[in-house]
């Protein structure tokens, strides 16, 4: 498979004080996964941040963007227009930046109001799944640290709605060649967007931005994308992100940025979003025609009716001015990404793909096993059906029991989602030894090996990383930094930092 | 595809058998205690924790 990789913000509460500043909450939080991590970590090279470039072959102007976009923002030097070796090297006391690059070559830092979790680069879905629950137990180990260091309780949520109107991401990168023509591939996969909510959804308690209709729905995200194309991802959210910020040579690859995605607590949709993505991705980079027979008519909207088709029965309208249902175009691109699977992982994706699918298409709750919002539906229909037993009445979707029950399902540490798994009702893909290994270790097989191997082994000479630098400082002056590019990703070795790692 | 692993190899022959069709509930005993204990937790306090869970936008 292509090289993915997957990012997770996580929602934060102190449930002792929940007026609590969330930014302070996560600066601490990320303290104390350094110190969780014995120091085992580096700090973050901005120097490969380009946020305002777009897919599209448009530049934003600076003083066009908002705040959030310029995540270059902690070490931008305004007079060189760009970010400077002097500039990375004296923000490395600010409190309110901290970053930390982690042993697994993964990142760790505070983006915005929200600690986030950028697992490193990995070459199948299998290991991206396996790498996003090492990101877990990390961010789970963490929080147990700084209730040590700070004598206060904090609770983190694998979620993304507060259910008061914020949304928070959980992104997903897949690299691509540069020269796959970007219009085209949003377009061509956008009804695969729109549509692998009905295996990849995480369930919600809540209907609308604001959760002001009750009801449950397949998606988290969602009621917040709002158009078809774009380079923001805080506001006006798109199906396809626009950001050009390839983080590998620019003039052979590009990262796809995808927002669209929902925050998976369970294993098997994790690796379906991911599988059947990187398939569909390799049917457009081929130019497979049958994708255009495809193509929605109003797809923004229909992310929305997807979401709440409980039954999987409503009818979207195509380009072409056919009708299909979600499921049936699942199966028009299962039948095309079948081509496209040249390895044994790409056959376990195409072979779950088609066991969910199937089994959705008999019966929804046949998928509970596999699918989170199927899980989670049936979970809190056992309970509405007690409370019915036991009251004579129904428990309503608006009832504060069902709302505090999808905020338990996602809790690291006790969450419902993982209790299921313990229980056995839900299926897992990884041992609890490949997720400890996974912890301590990078991917073998693609740049993150340097990057956590640097950190482990070379601590004391290593300024900062990045996605694609490793930043040396073995000058006793420190008046020398060398950059070393890593712009490759599958590259797992390089001449100098493993002369370093040997020596 | 820029990836190392295409082995060339036909992937039917070193292809992992379809998951299985899901059973029922592995352990029925155990969903209804986790059943029952979500229920104690929820008549306590779920207004007041789902009122409290506030967060920023993100991303």
């Amino acid at each position: 498979m292509r090289i993915v990789g997957l990012e997770t913000e996580y929602g934060i509460t102190d449930p002792d004080r929940p007026g609590a500043n969330p930014i302070l909450l996560s600066s601490r939080l990320v303290s104390a996964c350094r110190d969780a991590l014995g120091g085992l970590t580096a700090r973050w090279d901005y120097g490969g941040e380009d946020p305002l470039q777009d897919q599209r072959g448009m530049r934003r102007e600076r003083r066009y963007a908002t705040g959030d976009l310029l995540t270059d923002s902690p070490e931008y030097d305004e007079a060189a227009r760009g970010v400077t070796l002097r500039r990375r090297r004296g923000s490395w006391e600010d409190p309110a930046h901290l970053n930390a690059v982690l042993p697994n070559g993964a990142r760790f830092y505070v983006d915005h109001a929200h600690p986030e979790y950028s697992g490193p680069e990995v070459r199948t879905a299998r290991d991206a799944v396996r790498w996003d629950a090492a990101g877990d137990a990390i961010v789970l180990a963490a929080t147990r640290r700084y209730e040590e260091i700070e004598g206060e309780r904090v609770s983190l949520y694998k979620n993304n709605v507060d259910g008061k109107g914020a949304s928070y991401g959980t992104h997903e990168n897949y690299l691509i060649p540069r020269d796959v023509d970007f219009d085209a591939l949003a377009v061509a996969l956008t009804p695969h967007l729109v549509t692998r909510q009905v295996y990849t959804g995480a369930g919600r308690v809540g209907l609308g931005a604001f959760g002001d209709a009750a009801g449950f729905q397949m998606s988290q995200r969602a009621d917040y994308m709002e158009t078809e194309v774009a380079l923001e991802t805080t506001l006006r959210r798109p199906i396809v992100n626009s950001r050009d910020e390839p983080h590998a040579t620019r003039g052979r690859w590009r990262r796809l940025h995808l927002i669209i995605g929902d925050a998976n607590c369970l294993e098997v949709p994790n690796l379906l979003k991911l599988g059947t993505t990187s398939l569909v991705l390799a049917a457009i980079e081929a130019g497979d025609e049958r994708l255009e027979e495809l193509e929605l008519a109003t797809p923004v909207e229909d992310v929305r009716t997807v979401s709440r088709d409980l039954s999987l029965s409503a009818r979207l309208t195509l380009r072409s001015g056919e009708r299909a249902t979600a499921l049936e175009i699942q199966r028009a691109l299962l039948e095309i990404a079948r081509s496209y699977a040249d390895d044994a992982a790409d056959a376990e994706i195409v072979a779950r793909w088609e066991g969910v699918l199937d089994r959705l298409g008999r019966d929804v709750m046949e998928a509970a096993r596999e699918v989170e919002w199927v899980a989670k539906l049936q979970l809190m229909g056992r309970l509405r059906a007690k409370h019915e037993a036991a009251q004579g009445v129904p428990m309503a979707w608006d009832d504060a029991r069902l709302a505090a029950m999808d905020l338990q399902w996602s809790r690291l540490g006790d969450g419902l989602a993982w209790r299921l798994a313990q229980a056995g009702a839900v299926e897992r893909l990884t041992t609890d030894a490949e997720v400890a290994q996974a912890v301590a270790q990078a991917p073998s097989d693609t740049r993150a090996r340097l990057r956590g191997a640097a950190v482990v082994g070379l601590g004391e000479i290593v300024d900062a990383a990045g996605w694609s630098t490793v930043v040396i400082d073995r000058d006793t002056r420190h008046g020398n930094l060398e950059v070393v590019h890593l712009d490759d990703p599958h590259e797992a070795t390089n001449a100098l930092l493993d002369s370093l790692l040997d020596g | 595809m820029p990836q190392v692993n295409a082995s060339g190899q036909p992937y039917e022959d070193d292809a992992p058998e379809p998951a299985p069709a899901p059973a029922t509930m592995a352990s029925t005993d155990a969903l209804d205690d986790l059943l029952e204990e979500i229920d104690g937790s929820l008549q306590t306090n779920a207004e007041q924790f789902v009122r409290s869970f506030v967060q920023k936008g993100g991303e």
